[in-house]
């Protein structure tokens, strides 16, 4: 099958590939093809030039100096927290907080928010759909405190049970936490129900928005939730660097996450007076280099428009799915009505890690295995899948690559 | 590189068709191994008589083809073997896989198929495991020997 012609788009896939250098190699002597950015994403120039940028010109630590070098890093740090703001559509800067990622934003909720609330027999309602990030902290919770862990199903389309949802409810909830975009699935949640759902139970929401901030906008106030959690790196920023978004009267009832430098006003062996919001929950010397890269990921994104990377995007999933059907022995893992260009699939007779390494051959990366979300392999009945995630600057042809690559691995087998 | 290194038809056949794929009922040893990694899930199973002779060996599990296929070959090669041939395998397949001494490929003979998992680091792991769960087996004192 030959590639469609293309819809009229104001997308240029060629274009916006320019911007993505490592794009541009041959793996095994085949052009790459990158179908992992569920895992990371790549970064684009924009990205690169302000990372260098930044320690060739500026590198200093924050907050601290008086020092000119030290007021322009603290600047673009800064500068960077009102960028995330907008990106999320905050209501105030003071309600980001930079961490290491989404997992240590869902970690610092667990141990500043929930740990100092929660009772024995308290209640606290997770998915079978999470990221394993979004699923052993409230373990380490349980077992420390003796609460409960109550869980949402999924059903064989890779949605969650929204009926089952509501009833898990009990006088004894004190928190939800799911996950916005399924990174093993590619399913979007309907979090705005879920959200609405657990206003009327006077429950706060903690969504973990790793695999939405990729794909499209975040609008916290929209959704209103009460705590939200993305990663730079999956959003086209550098590793080592996320957000959290918290309602700014539930952070100031928080104890501090971690004690240290920045996070204090003042100290003496008798007393301490914790540093106003956000500080107090950003100890030490922060990823300032991230945190500024960061800030150039959403330049870039919103020089691109979600609009127009959806719409691309669309075509690519539907393409992508469509093509892959038509593969014998596959099968598509997770089907959701509603879903971003992420494609989990096993196919008869070729174990998840051998397609992996035959598509590598041809220059293909995808992912293979459990996708830290084991509760979701095992509802399948599958030990592993191979996960296909697409981005806005993949290609029809990449996908063609792909069909091309997965026949071959018929063939090896045989 | 080619694929064809790595997925021989040894590998293919061994893959589709594994030797000894199934439980002892009357095993004197036995081991589990997982790699928690590739979720890959290994249940090894012996038969070790009083002179420390294999008599029969079998295994279950799920994974990829390389440790499919790994493990069907082992089995094959030592079934009858003494512990003390299990062993002097386990170090010459241990050999061939990390590349640090140069293995007795004659002693190792089929199994030396599995060889070009070297060119793809991320899969020695995958040969490797049912060797590591071979060595946890015997490594458990077995009740019979020790008390009769």
């Amino acid at each position: 099958m030959s590639t469609p012609a293309l819809e009229t788009t104001s997308f240029d896939v060629a274009d916006v590939r320019r911007d993505f250098p490592i794009l541009n190699q041959q793996i095994h002597g085949k052009p790459l093809v990158y179908f992992d950015n569920a895992a990371t994403a790549q970064k684009p120039i924009a990205v690169l030039d302000t990372l260098q940028h930044y320690y060739r010109e500026y590198n200093a630590n924050v907050h601290r100096g008086v020092h000119t070098l030290s007021e322009h890093a603290t600047a673009a740090y800064e500068g960077a927290r009102d960028k995330v703001a907008s990106f999320m559509n905050a209501p105030s800067r003071r309600e980001i907080i930079f961490v290491r990622g989404t997992t240590e934003a869902i970690n610092l909720v667990a141990q500043s928010y929930a740990r100092p609330i929660l009772k024995p027999g308290d209640e606290i309602i997770v998915s079978r759909m999470a990221h394993h990030s979004n699923i052993v902290p409230w373990i380490l919770l349980r077992d420390e405190l003796d609460i409960e862990l109550r869980v949402i199903p999924i059903n064989e389309r890779g949605e969650l049970e929204l009926e089952v949802y509501e009833q898990l409810f009990s006088p004894r909830t004190r928190l939800v936490a799911v996950g916005h975009v399924s990174n093993a699935l590619g399913t979007v949640n309907p979090v705005e129900r879920i959200v609405a759902t657990a206003r009327k139970h006077d429950v706060p929401v903690l969504i973990d928005g790793a695999q939405r901030a990729p794909h499209a906008a975040i609008d916290v106030q929209a959704l209103d939730c009460d705590f939200y959690a993305f990663s730079s790196h999956k959003a086209f920023g550098p590793t080592g660097v996320g957000a959290l978004w918290a309602r700014e009267n539930l952070l100031e009832t928080m104890p501090p996450y971690q004690g240290g430098g920045e996070m204090i006003k003042m100290v003496s062996f008798e007393r301490v007076e914790y540093n106003d919001l956000p500080h107090r929950f950003e100890a030490g010397t922060p990823n300032i280099a991230g945190a500024v890269g960061l800030g150039a990921a959403i330049d870039y994104l919103n020089g691109l428009g979600y609009e127009r990377i959806g719409a691309w995007e669309s075509q690519l999933r539907d393409y992508a799915t469509e093509r892959l059907s038509e593969i014998p022995g596959l099968r598509i893992i997770g089907t959701a009505a509603e879903k971003v260009s992420v494609i989990s699939f096993v196919m008869d007779g070729i174990h998840p890690h051998d397609l992996g390494t035959i598509v590598d051959h041809e220059g293909i990366a995808i992912r293979t295995g459990h996708h830290c979300a084991m509760p979701i392999m095992d509802y399948f009945g599958v030990p592993a899948t191979a996960r296909a995630s697409l981005a806005f600057y993949n290609t029809l042809e990449e996908i063609d690559r792909l069909v091309d690559a997965l026949t071959t691995a018929r063939e090896v087998f045989a | 590189m080619d694929l064809k290194d790595l997925y021989q038809d040894i590998i293919v056949d061994h893959n589709r068709s594994p030797r000894n794929f199934r439980r002892l009922a009357d095993a004197s040893h036995q081991a589990e191994g997982f790699n928690p990694l590739c979720g890959d899930k290994l249940n090894l199973y012996l038969d070790i008589d009083d002179g420390g002779r294999i008599r029969d060996i079998g295994f279950e599990g799920s994974g990829c083809a390389i440790s499919i296929a790994s493990a069907s070959l082992m089995t094959d090669a030592i079934k009858g073997a003494t512990e003390k041939e299990a062993h002097r395998f386990f170090e010459a397949m241990h050999d061939m896989l990390t590349g640090d001494a140069a293995a007795d490929v004659e002693m190792l003979g089929k199994l030396a198929a599995v060889a070009g998992v070297r060119a793809f680091p991320s899969r020695v792991k995958c040969a490797s495991l049912c060797w590591h769960t071979l060595n946890a087996a015997l490594d458990e004192t077995p009740a019979a020997v020790s008390t009769e």
